[in-house]
């Protein structure tokens, strides 16, 4: 079984900031997107079960190479990183172009991709690449069960107050939760031998696309403002033992009238 | 969570994703049941075995002999960051690898496809039992007879007398254990044996009450005429006081990375207190006697790490490291004492409670510049060689 993971290179958690353009400053240091790493953990476990092969496919600054360095220590197969500065600015609509471009390059049975990312939130791309492939939409998945004859996926889909079992063909698009089970961790080996791992780099002229259909120029959209959260009061630090602690936790929540 | 120095640079692009995930590793598992542990003075095997499944316990050696392949300054971040999340959980690691490394360098064929499988993957847990009553920094002065004993077929060695302060042995499978064959030949008399837990004649003692790195167990083994086979001799007969002191050079450079991170925690710790606590009306990271404090404890564990990945690198082109490692050991955990000690005069009233994780780490550093050589013994090792190079030959 071919498994592709989407994987986004993020700003590490907690250290997000803008650019000049009001856009996400991606020349920080980058990790893999959280929940992109619960599907890749699934599309680990499959193909260790089943046999067969992941890729991760990322498209991003040079920085992504962290990222993607990782999640072949964990255990992919290989990676395809879709590199180009024209990329820089795009919205949504440009980067579901580019990745349609490259997914029509490789070769899968299922593409897997996170419920949302850090940093982004849109949460738009996966659904938009199944329409433009025209592939099967399975999303919110909770388990990931693939027909030992390779033609069909099952899935469970969760919904308020239980789940759906969905079934499609494959090839097909999975939107992945975080109840798949957590990532595991590089093993110490699996960073050695990711060293000898193929990370293929692609730019938009390899895709076959004209650097002027993504970008910033040709975005559907423009962030006229950036504003951050409303400030909020300063935290109150108690440190004293638990017995007086409480009397002025007691004390200051009754005086916000909360209790 | 570990703030990133600024000294942190110039590694591999492995070596910071073997950085990352240790760091990971060590703040989600590693670091929350610390005071626990220290508390009920239990090691933990579970969270040790978590450790091998992850590779720790493979991460100096080749991949020829089923190790992870990576170099000695990549193991040093290892250590950095264990002793970041537990001084005693780091010494556990490293005297484990300690065991092991010389079987690895010195063992037959044979001997490393029985003994180091398990060791690599962690299944097995591994002691060091060089240190006796009566010889400690003079180890050449150990008592622990072997004698040959058993048939020409199946020839074995007698051994009896005593270790003690040996780490991990409470809880460990495999011993590699240094006696002597004749005691009138001090240092040439030394033999290694590996030895196993459950050997008839060999049981345990009392068990070590420490001041710090409690959950790090330790105690006395005791030899009642135990039987190694003859098979388990590491090395000739003799050679043990060599196989001893190469692992212990590598030891110390392991010891003071794990010094380098304790270090490094009570830096941060004490750094964010100072922004969080206010007196007279300001916080206290703008007082400027405590400011200078901070800068004097962050260029000590500046120095600490410099010397310990010199020492490291000058493992990995292959050089001596008998001084390097010397002056790391002896550095870092004197760094790792006045750090944590600063740390606590820092806290205040809070530093000297066991509430606060500081009071732990400066009972943690104290052991570090007494194991693994006192740092007497290590200004003696460095004199040395700084004598040599003056005459051409050893004064000591």
């Amino acid at each position: 079984m071919r498994i592709l993971v989407l994987l986004k290179a993020v700003p590490v958690v907690g250290t997000e900031r803008l650019d000049d353009a009001l856009r996400t400053d991606r020349s920080v240091a980058l990790e893999a997107n959280g929940n992109d790493e619960y599907v890749l953990e699934a599309a680990l476990k499959l193909t260790e079960a089943h046999g067969g092969e992941v890729t991760l496919l990322s498209v991003g600054p040079p920085g992504a190479m962290d990222p993607l360095r990782k999640a072949l220590a964990m255990g992919a197969t290989r990676a395809v990183h879709v590199a180009d500065e024209a990329m820089r600015g795009s919205c949504y609509v440009g980067t579901a172009r580019v990745l349609e471009a490259a997914l029509r390059r490789l070769e899968y049975d299922l593409v897997f991709a996170g419920a949302d990312t850090s940093d982004g939130q849109g949460g738009v791309i996966a659904p938009a690449l199944a329409a433009r492939l025209g592939l099967p939409y399975l999303s919110y998945a909770s388990r990931i069960e693939p027909a030992p004859d390779g033609r069909t996926v099952t899935i469970r889909r969760l919904r308020p107050g239980g789940y759906d079992v969905l079934e499609a063909p494959m090839p097909a698009l999975v939107m992945g939760t975080q109840v798949l089970g957590e990532p595991r961790y590089p093993s110490l080996r699996g960073i050695m031998q990711a060293r000898n791992k193929e990370i293929r780099t692609w730019t938009l002229a390899d895709l076959g696309l004209d650097a002027r259909s993504v970008g910033a120029g040709a975005a559907t959209t423009r962030v006229l403002r950036a504003e951050p959260p409303a400030q909020r009061a300063g935290a109150t630090i108690i440190r004293e033992a638990p017995e007086t602690a409480v009397a002025q936790v007691i004390d200051l929540l009754a005086a916000r009238r909360l209790i | 969570m570990t703030i990133v120095s600024p000294v942190a640079g110039g590694l591999a692009d492995e070596e910071r994703l073997l950085q990352e995930t240790v760091r990971d590793f060590a703040r989600r598992e590693v670091a929350p049941g610390v005071g626990e542990r220290d508390e009920t003075e239990q090691f933990d095997r579970v969270l040790f075995t978590k450790m091998g499944e992850l590779g720790l316990t493979a991460v100096p050696f080749s991949e020829e002999v089923g190790g992870a392949g990576f170099g000695y300054r990549a193991w040093t971040l290892v250590m950095e960051e264990m002793g970041y999340a537990d001084m005693a959980m780091a010494v556990a690691l490293s005297v484990h690898v300690l065991s092991q490394s010389p079987v690895i360098r010195w063992g037959t064929q044979e001997q490393k496809e029985r003994w180091l499988p398990e060791m690599l993957t962690g299944t097995c847990l591994g002691a060091f039992a060089l240190t006796e009553p009566h010889a400690g920094s003079d180890a050449a002065a150990l008592r622990l007879r072997a004698t040959p004993a058993g048939s020409p077929v199946a020839p074995t060695y007698h051994l009896q007398g005593s270790k003690v302060w040996i780490t991990n042995a409470p809880d460990a499978d495999r011993y590699l254990v240094f006696a002597t064959v004749d005691p009138a030949a001090g240092p040439r008399g030394i033999t290694a044996f590996l030895v196993e837990r459950g050997t008839p004649g060999f049981r345990f003692g009392r068990k070590e009450r420490k001041l710090g790195i409690r959950s790090s167990s330790a105690c006395e083994l005791l030899f009642e005429g135990a039987e190694v086979p003859a098979a388990n001799r590491l090395g000739e007969e003799g050679q043990g006081y060599r196989i001893a002191l190469s692992a212990l050079a590598e030891g110390r450079i392991s010891i003071a990375a794990a010094c380098t991170g304790l270090a490094q925690a009570a830096l941060d710790a004490a750094a964010r207190y100072l922004t969080e606590r206010t007196a007279f009306g300001r916080p206290l990271a703008e007082q400027q006697g405590l400011r200078f404090m901070l800068a004097e404890m962050a260029q000590k564990v500046a120095i600490a790490r410099a010397m310990t990945r010199a020492a490291a690198e000058a493992k990995d082109r292959g050089e001596s490291i008998g001084e390097a490692s010397s002056l790391a050991k002896w550095t870092a955990s004197d760094a790792a004492m006045a750090v944590t000690t600063d740390a606590v005069q820092l806290f205040g009233g809070y530093g000297y409670s066991r509430e606060f994780p500081v009071e732990r780490m400066m009972r943690d550093a104290k052991g570090a510049q007494i194991y693994e050589g006192t740092n007497q013994i290590h200004r003696l090792i460095v004199a040395d060689q700084v004598l040599k190079r003056v005459t051409g030959e050893s004064q000591h």
